[in-house]
């Protein structure tokens, strides 16, 4: 069977994962992974549908540098492209993002991670940024 | 074509045909359609999907609230579906309307790209909020729903 590029998230733990062609939620974790492709991701949740040119304003690195996290950004189904006419603009996909919250999130028992965070805020402080 | 509000893509181990049916036969709808923050009951699309026709998002209770109104744009099954989207009492004023497009691509070997863009939202912040966060799950659920035949379970404490 050719494996296509997008198996159904069920099909995890059958198939082995092999470098050259990640499992999807591999790939999400992977370019999850990276802080400058975690800035864009927030760059684009700033302001949806940049252009290349304009999220490199925005980014201490080359251009090519930022073309290429762009491109694994795309390859995890996290940006979606949208050309209009020449441009090409980036928009946030957050619909890979939902399925790890439901994934790895919701199911490891909600309740117990409020009560976490709740006691730690209440030894902490309210603010909810201070880590 | 203004500049799209947001763009959501999911690629689902399904047929065409599956994709557009979970889009507007209601039976299937309200197995995934939950609403945004998850203690409401399921909602449904009902029209005839005419290009021209006009369709309503009803929600599961007894009185059948439409919670969103608007008209067929373009209806290409199993490929394209363009809708606006409005609030009831905003129906009669078309500047009103957003503009939601569903696209069904066959990617080969079994899978389907889906992708919604939804347009002319920025004028309205309130829909703008609760729109971001309400496509992301409808999206995933229905991926679930077609994929392993079974809607997710809705979340007890969501709020």
């Amino acid at each position: 069977m050719v494996q296509h590029p997008w198996p159904a998230a069920r099909d995890s733990r059958k198939e082995p994962a092999s470098p050259a062609r990640l499992l999807v939620i591999d790939r999400v974790f992977k370019a999850l992974a990276d802080p400058s492709r975690r800035h864009l991701l927030d760059l684009l949740h700033r302001e949806n549908g940049q252009t290349l040119t304009a999220l490199c304003e925005h980014m201490d690195m080359t251009r090519q540098a930022v073309t290429q996290h762009l491109q694994q950004l795309e390859e995890a189904n996290l940006v979606a492209i949208v050309w209009q006419g020449r441009e090409k603009l980036h928009y946030l996909n957050p619909v890979p993002l939902h399925e790890i919250h439901e994934r790895w999130i919701e199911k490891f028992e909600r309740s117990r991670l409020f009560a976490l965070r709740e006691l730690k805020k209440s030894l902490e402080g309210d603010d909810d940024d201070k880590t | 074509m203004t500049k799209p509000s947001f763009v959501y893509v999911t690629y689902i181990a399904t047929t065409p045909e599956k994709v557009w049916q979970a889009l507007v036969d209601t039976d299937v709808t309200r197995k995934y359609w939950a609403d945004p923050t998850s203690d409401s009951p399921a909602h449904v699309n009902v029209s005839d999907w005419k290009t021209g026709s006009q369709w309503e998002h009803q929600r599961l209770d007894d009185a059948r609230t439409v919670d969103m109104v608007g008209k067929v744009v373009e209806s290409t099954p199993p490929h394209r579906l363009v809708i606006t989207w409005a609030r009831p009492k905003e129906a009669g004023e078309n500047s009103k309307h957003s503009r939601v497009t569903f696209d069904i691509e066959p990617q080969g070997d079994g899978l389907v790209r889906l992708t919604v863009t939804h347009e002319d939202l920025e004028r309205d912040p309130q829909m703008f909020e609760s729109i971001s966060k309400g496509w992301p799950k409808v999206l995933s659920n229905l991926k679930t729903l077609l994929e392993t035949g079974r809607a997710l379970p809705h979340s007890p404490l969501a709020a």
